[in-house]
């Protein structure tokens, strides 16, 4: 497992536009805003939102329910456009879905008439790759998300982990080199979320993607992620940002030292301010 | 009680018991003697139509009957696959596109509660009486219900999996052949079956009027020469057949929607 030679150092400078390399999959918010129109009134979800996550940084966004972090996400995936502001990623804009950013969804929206093999290979079979470039990745990653005999079953046989990593895997298969993961392990139980955040550490460990982690999870987001940002209650704003300089490789038993019980509270108490500012102006 | 209520079979105790009434209302005249005839002399005539020498017999419609099956079962089968053949791919388009849906979907819901048999006669003035008569009316009656639930299970597909396709590569040809098309499937299946429904029924009026032959052409000439039986007969015989047809549709579907069946069962 290699070192990482920087610790995921983060500043909050503001994002130089353009100037990302084209080959580095940067992901860039420049004064990014998103307004609903809901029931003839205009909803802001996301308000001047500048955020920058460096190539191979695994960055989370952390928020209350309804901040909009997910509506960041997907224009970041190209499934939104923002109303203002410019969404880039390695330089160019965003501008429809692309398998060289892999989402990862909170349901795993398999499709549920493919086997998991299937699934998996629906994104070289679209690309057009031929089984010889594809058939060995998707024999390595069954292994590496310990798939392998379930090849042939349909996803309503699958466990919620076991369809979870079926989503991750159809992503991972693409070789993308931004990972986009909506509260991914949301809808699992504590016990099989333990078991996916180590699979999704030792599979970034191993390729450093550029990741944007949504989650409203304290404690994933501390254990993952090279840094935290945490989102204000609606419109969504990013409050802070903190780097998580925890060494690398980690493990789940790293949840339970005083240092990172530490940066928890800290990021608590950035979470509790912004859910009692949104309680006192709902009251107001 | 429950080893018991097992064995029965309950699915034969009502026709049987329908049966013996009908059977007992004849013998015991309580119906007007002569009109209606006993599941006897049904089962007699029937029969003869299916097995008697052809012309030999004092019956017109001996041994007739397996051709009028064969003349009735291939204009539905030939209507509803007209139907089918165009329905399936218009539904998929309007439940797709919006420009369709706003071009077509308005004539669909016009021309809709206009009934069959209502056309009956726009049929016969175009088409003659000719089986070409028959095929418009079966293959309009059946394209409805197929159109509609086309549509309505296209426009049903999750959104989540339309955006993992995108995400995944797929461009539009591709998201409808590998999402939108098995997403609507088990629609589109539940539109055949209420298709192959309609088309026995608008393949019997059809051949009443439309066109001289098939178990229509039977039931009308029977009642013409007042022949109840053999009009009773060939009730039995469109009930069968549309029963039939609708298994080998229900008995596909399940084949094909096998990861269906799997979820519901999870």
């Amino acid at each position: 497992m290699p070192e990482r030679t920087e610790p995921g150092r983060v500043s909050l400078r503001p994002p130089t536009v353009d100037s990302g390399h084209a080959d580095h999959a940067t992901i860039r918010l420049h004064d990014v805003w998103k307004e609903f129109v809901k029931r003839g009134g205009r909803v802001e979800a996301l308000q001047a939102i500048d955020f920058v996550v460096e190539p191979n940084e695994f960055a989370a966004i952390l928020g209350p329910s309804g901040c909009g972090k997910s509506t960041l996400l997907n224009m970041v995936a190209g499934f939104d456009r923002p109303t203002r502001g410019r969404v880039l990623v390695a330089g160019e804009p965003v501008e429809a879905p692309d398998p060289r950013r892999g989402v990862v969804f909170q349901e795993p929206a398999l499709f549920p008439w493919y086997t998991v093999l299937d699934n998996i290979t629906f994104g070289p079979k679209t690309l057009g790759q031929s089984p010889s470039v594809y058939r060995p990745k998707v024999e390595t990653l069954l292994e590496q998300v310990g798939l392998q005999g379930f090849e042939g079953h349909y996803p309503a046989e699958l466990s919620g982990g076991m369809k979870q990593r079926v989503g991750i895997a159809r992503v991972l298969v693409m070789e993308p080199r931004v990972l986009l993961m909506d509260e991914p392990f949301g809808s699992l139980d504590a016990q099989t979320r333990s078991l996916m955040h180590e699979l999704l550490l030792s599979v970034w460990e191993r390729h450093h993607q550029t990741v944007l982690f949504i989650t409203h999870d304290i404690e994933e987001a501390l254990l993952l992620a090279d840094s935290v940002s945490v989102m204000t209650a609606r419109p969504g704003r990013i409050k802070e940002r903190l780097a998580v300089e925890f060494p690398r490789p980690r493990s789940v038993e790293l949840t339970t030292s005083p240092l990172f019980n530490e940066l928890k509270r800290e990021v608590l108490a950035l979470i509790r301010e912004e859910s009692r500012r949104a309680a006192t102006e709902k009251r107001a | 009680m429950s080893v018991i209520s097992q064995r029965v079979p309950w699915f034969a105790v009502l026709p049987l018991g329908l049966l013996a009434l009908w059977h007992v209302a004849v013998t015991q005249q309580w119906t007007p003697p002569g009109i209606i005839p006993s599941p006897a002399q049904v089962a007699e005539s029937w029969y003869t139509w299916i097995f008697g020498a052809p012309g030999k017999s004092l019956s017109p419609y001996s041994g007739t009957w397996v051709s009028n099956v064969l003349y009735s079962t291939r204009r539905v089968l030939q209507g509803f696959l007209i139907a089918a053949a165009i329905g399936i791919p218009l539904g998929l388009f309007i439940g797709w596109n919006r420009l369709v849906a706003n071009l077509v979907d308005p004539s669909i819901q016009l021309f809709r509660p206009v009934p069959i048999t209502a056309w009956l006669p726009f049929s016969i003035a175009v088409f003659g009486i000719y089986d070409a008569s028959a095929l418009f009316l079966i293959g309009l009656g059946a394209f409805y219900p197929i159109v509609l639930n086309t549509t309505h299970g296209v426009r049903d597909t999750n959104l989540l999996l339309l955006r993992a396709a995108r995400m995944l590569g797929a461009g539009q040809a591709t998201i409808l052949r590998k999402v939108v098309f098995p997403s609507a499937l088990p629609s589109i299946l539940t539109g055949l079956r209420l298709g192959i429904g309609v088309a026995w029924t608008a393949v019997i009026v059809a051949e009443m009027i439309a066109v001289k032959s098939g178990l229509g052409y039977v039931l009308w000439d029977a009642y013409y020469v007042s022949r109840m039986d053999i009009c009773v007969a060939t009730m039995f015989s469109v009930g069968m057949l549309g029963f039939l047809s609708d298994r080998v549709i229900y008995v596909f579907s399940r084949l094909v929607l096998r990861w269906r069946t799997l979820e519901a069962h999870a």
